[in-house]
């Protein structure tokens, strides 16, 4: 048992078996509370609903890392979304091919990269804090994308966009597999990178950082960026999922991702945060939340327990904490 | 010759068998401690020799293992409080101070005493006058409404005497005080020490520095490994005596210089200037050199440091490296180009305290411990760490854990194998032994010396004239932004170059 635990801390970080133990213990109350919730049918209903939270928040998490935020994910990525619409619909919106799809991608993917950049660029070079960045872009793109939309909806996409909203390979949900590409592709960025190792060392000390002889300019520019890109990916599944953009989409999601970074034992200070046990804080939420669905909960109660969640998780930790202060050795 | 303070007459506070243990590892073992009224005490040991875990006990933070006897001025107490001893008259100032920055002098002087339990008006009148009256008992003057931000730390320290002063401290205890001023403003605050002792209240030391120690006090209380060496006059000690007893080793005080004139060039500096930090700075740095560089703060040896390491342009001069003219835009062209540069602030500068040992080494060098397809290999991290620790010996738990951990000298460690790692030809250490325990410092040194004797060009940045007169090669004096004298060791005593330097 001891042997299993420093082995998962080790090598996906020290939060990996608490909140692991956290989701077991939630599957077995919710399995003997709810009867229909130990399902295939109820697995599946999860696995296609994480994705977009899942995606937003990878999106978020780089930022936190190197001691930064980013509070425009959501209004990016829905500005991505409308790019990718507006090309579909310029190719004959139902009838589009799949080539406008890749080029509309593609564009849709340079708009969050560039709300990314532009962002880094502020922060990096004219020393802005990064919230009141954000909270600009996130203003800016929130006023343009209503501008340009008029405030309503855009739909009548072609058919073949179901496959990546609701399509399955070998059972397992497309935008799963698209999480978990993404999410590979962070956890790669975050411990095997130059840049992804000078984000952490940023987070901490980004003076030192730079008397180390790092461009910390310059990574700083690259994780808004990669930050936007992440952005645009949600964007672009939330448009196949519901078929339709609409500026605004998901803006309930903003505050879940940081709270899902933080269960994931993100520092809120920066400098420490690693992929794998924010995916299982990911989990725990969704579980949490669709096992409180089909207890006959309101949604609203589910977004409570949530709260209630994270302030115990604070002082879960708090007592481990002092538990290992306690221990001899230490003086 | 500064007065010594008199022997003391009556005992301020008398602390007997004193211990304290910590998960099984005595902290304090058995320590007798007492203090005169109106005495200037110092109380001088290593890094983790009990020193805070006695003064936090005095003050009632912690609490001894019983069997220990505490009076304060005259009464017998089986147990102190922190409320306690503030009322009995203790006070503590901590290096960082805990003043308010955006406060103004008077407020923080005497805002505590217009804190209570009942909600009322701030009575700035009383508070001002209660402020002055403090500064005038130290017989200094300072602007009541000036924003304590904007006063040096010198100044910053007299607020904190006084606001100890206001709450009527018998008793102050001064942690490191000296450490981060110049000799001038040393003076100014040994004269308002004395003029404490004369007052009656009595001040005690808690100090790195030892020349200041043995200027000041009456007495000194040597710790070491949580026990008590011994409570010794000041009169008839020395310096080197005092590292002895600090240490429980006996060091050589040999000047380390050798003849490396004949040595070729590395980093030739010509008429180097920047406005408001240096002037005309001209040297050169040959191979397997140490080459000192002593002066006042504010000398702009630290300016310089930084310019040579590429984070700051000079305005006009030339920087040769191996012959060839290099212009640095940046401190990291300066390290593709072979330069390292040591901060003297390491806490903040130097390395990346909440980090690991090992990120912390592999920082400066991580296009090294890259794989060939581009990403960090785990295994190059394990074995270029593991190597350097056992290069420096640096004493560490396990290369996860946080810098932190470590002790002033195992930091110092990690920082030059973090810059070795670069395979630097020109290394710059900047106060490489601030905050570094006596003993460690001449582990470093050794180390520098090792480094030198392998061809190595060393730049040894220090205000301790001592340090530099013995480990360097040859000593450049930097006064007003200058290089305004050259000296070799081996043909200037230590005292001709303090005379030189604090003149």
């Amino acid at each position: 048992m001891t042997v299993l635990y420093t082995r998962l801390a080790r090598a996906f970080g020290a939060e990996v078996p608490g909140l692991l133990g956290f989701l077991a213990l939630v599957l077995v109350v919710f399995g003997i509370m709810a009867p229909n919730f130990l399902t295939a049918a109820n697995f599946g209903s999860i696995a296609f609903q994480l994705p977009e939270l899942g995606i937003l928040t990878l999106a978020m998490l780089i930022p936190i890392i190197s001691g930064g935020f980013n509070l425009a994910i959501i209004y990016t990525a829905n500005m991505a979304g409308l790019t990718l619409a507006f090309v579909l619909n310029l190719y004959g919106g139902p009838e589009a091919g799949v080539l406008p799809f890749v080029f509309g991608s593609v564009l849709a993917i340079g708009v969050g990269a560039a709300s990314g950049a532009v962002m880094g660029l502020v922060i990096a070079y004219i020393g802005a804090h990064p919230i009141l960045v954000s909270l600009a872009m996130m203003i800016f793109l929130r006023g343009l994308g209503e501008f340009l939309t008029k405030g309503g909806d855009i739909s009548g996409f072609p058919p073949y966009l179901a496959v990546l909203g609701h399509g399955s390979v070998l059972g397992v949900p497309v935008p799963l597999i698209l999480f978990g590409v993404c999410a590979v592709v962070w956890h790669v960025l975050l411990t095997r990178t130059r840049h992804g190792f000078a984000a952490r060392m940023i987070g901490s000390n980004i003076r030192a950082t730079t008397y180390a002889g790092i461009h910390t300019k310059r990574t700083l520019t690259l994780i808004y960026t990669l930050s936007g890109v992440m952005c645009a990916v949600a964007g672009i599944l939330m448009l196949a999922r519901f078929n339709s953009v609409r500026v605004g989409h998901g803006e309930a999601l903003l505050l879940v991702t940081v709270l899902a970074c933080f269960l994931g034992g993100v520092d809120p200070f920066g400098g420490f945060g690693r992929v794998v046990p924010v995916v299982i804080a990911l989990v725990v939420l969704q579980v949490l939340s669709s096992g409180l669905n089909l207890l006959g909960a309101n949604q609203h109660l589910s977004t409570a327990v949530w709260g209630l969640f994270l302030i115990a998780v604070m002082v879960l930790r708090w007592g481990a904490g002092r538990y290992r202060q306690r221990k001899p050795g230490k003086g | 010759m500064i007065g010594t303070a008199a022997m003391p007459e009556a005992e301020a506070i008398t602390f007997r068998n004193v211990s304290k243990v910590f998960g099984g590892v005595h902290a304090l073992d058995a320590v007798d401690f007492s203090v005169g009224a109106g005495e200037v005490h110092c109380l001088a040991g290593e890094n983790g020799c009990g020193k805070s875990t006695l003064i936090k006990i005095i003050t009632g933070v912690y609490q001894p293992e019983a069997g220990a006897q505490m009076q304060l001025f005259g009464q017998a107490l089986p147990q102190i409080t922190p409320t306690l001893a503030r009322k009995a008259g203790i006070a503590v100032i901590w290096q960082d101070l805990a003043l308010f920055a955006e406060m103004t002098v008077a407020e923080n002087i005497a805002f505590e005493t217009m804190l209570g339990n009942r909600p009322r008006r701030v009575n700035y009148a009383a508070m001002r006058a209660k402020a002055q009256a403090a500064l005038d008992r130290l017989d200094v003057t300072l602007d009541l409404d000036a924003r304590l931000g904007t006063l040096p730390i010198a100044q910053r320290q007299v607020v904190a005497i006084a606001r100890a002063l206001v709450s009527d401290a018998r008793l102050i205890f001064m942690d490191e005080p000296t450490a981060s001023l110049t000799q001038s403003e040393t003076d100014a605050l040994l004269a308002v020490v004395r003029t404490l002792s004369m007052r009656g209240v009595a001040v005690v030391f808690v100090s790195h520095r030892l020349a200041e120690v043995l200027e000041i006090s009456a007495r000194v209380t040597v710790l070491r490994d949580g026990k008590l060496v011994g409570v010794y006059p000041t009169a008839g000690m020395t310096q080197s005596r005092l590292t002895e007893l600090m240490t429980g080793k006996t060091f050589d005080q040999v000047v380390a210089a050798r003849d490396t004139l004949a040595n070729p060039v590395v980093l030739q500096v010509e008429n180097l200037s920047r406005r408001g930090e240096f002037a005309d700075v001209s040297f050169s740095l040959r191979a397997g050199e140490v080459l000192g560089l002593t002066g006042l703060i504010g000398a702009g040896r630290t300016e310089l440091g930084h310019a040579l390491f590429g984070m700051t342009r000079p305005d006009a001069g030339v920087l040769h490296l191996n012959g060839r003219p290099v212009s640095l835009r940046s401190n990291r062209e300066a390290v593709a180009q072979g330069i390292a540069y040591v901060s003297e602030d390491r806490l903040a500068l130097g390395l990346i305290q909440p980090q690991s040992i090992a990120d912390n080494t592999v920082l400066s060098v991580l296009r090294k411990v890259t794989g060939r397809t581009g990403l960090l290999a785990a295994d190059r991290q394990r074995d270029l760490v593991a190597h350097w620790i056992a290069e420096l010996a640096v004493k560490i738990g396990q290369p996860e854990d946080a810098v932190s951990t470590l002790s002033g000298g195992n930091q110092q460690r990690v920082v030059l194998a973090k810059w070795l790692a670069t395979e630097p030809k020109v290394l710059i250490l900047d106060s490489p032994t601030v905050g570094v325990d006596v003993g460690a410092r001449a582990g470093i040194f050794r180390i520098v010396r090792a480094l030198a004797d392998k061809g190595l060009a060393i730049l040894l940045i220090s205000d301790e004239v001592t340090e530099a007169h013995m480990n360097a090669d040859r000593i450049l004096h930097m006064a007003g932004g200058r290089i305004v004298g050259e000296y070799d060791p081996r043909q200037t005593s230590i005292a001709a170059l303090e005379a030189a330097v604090y003149a």
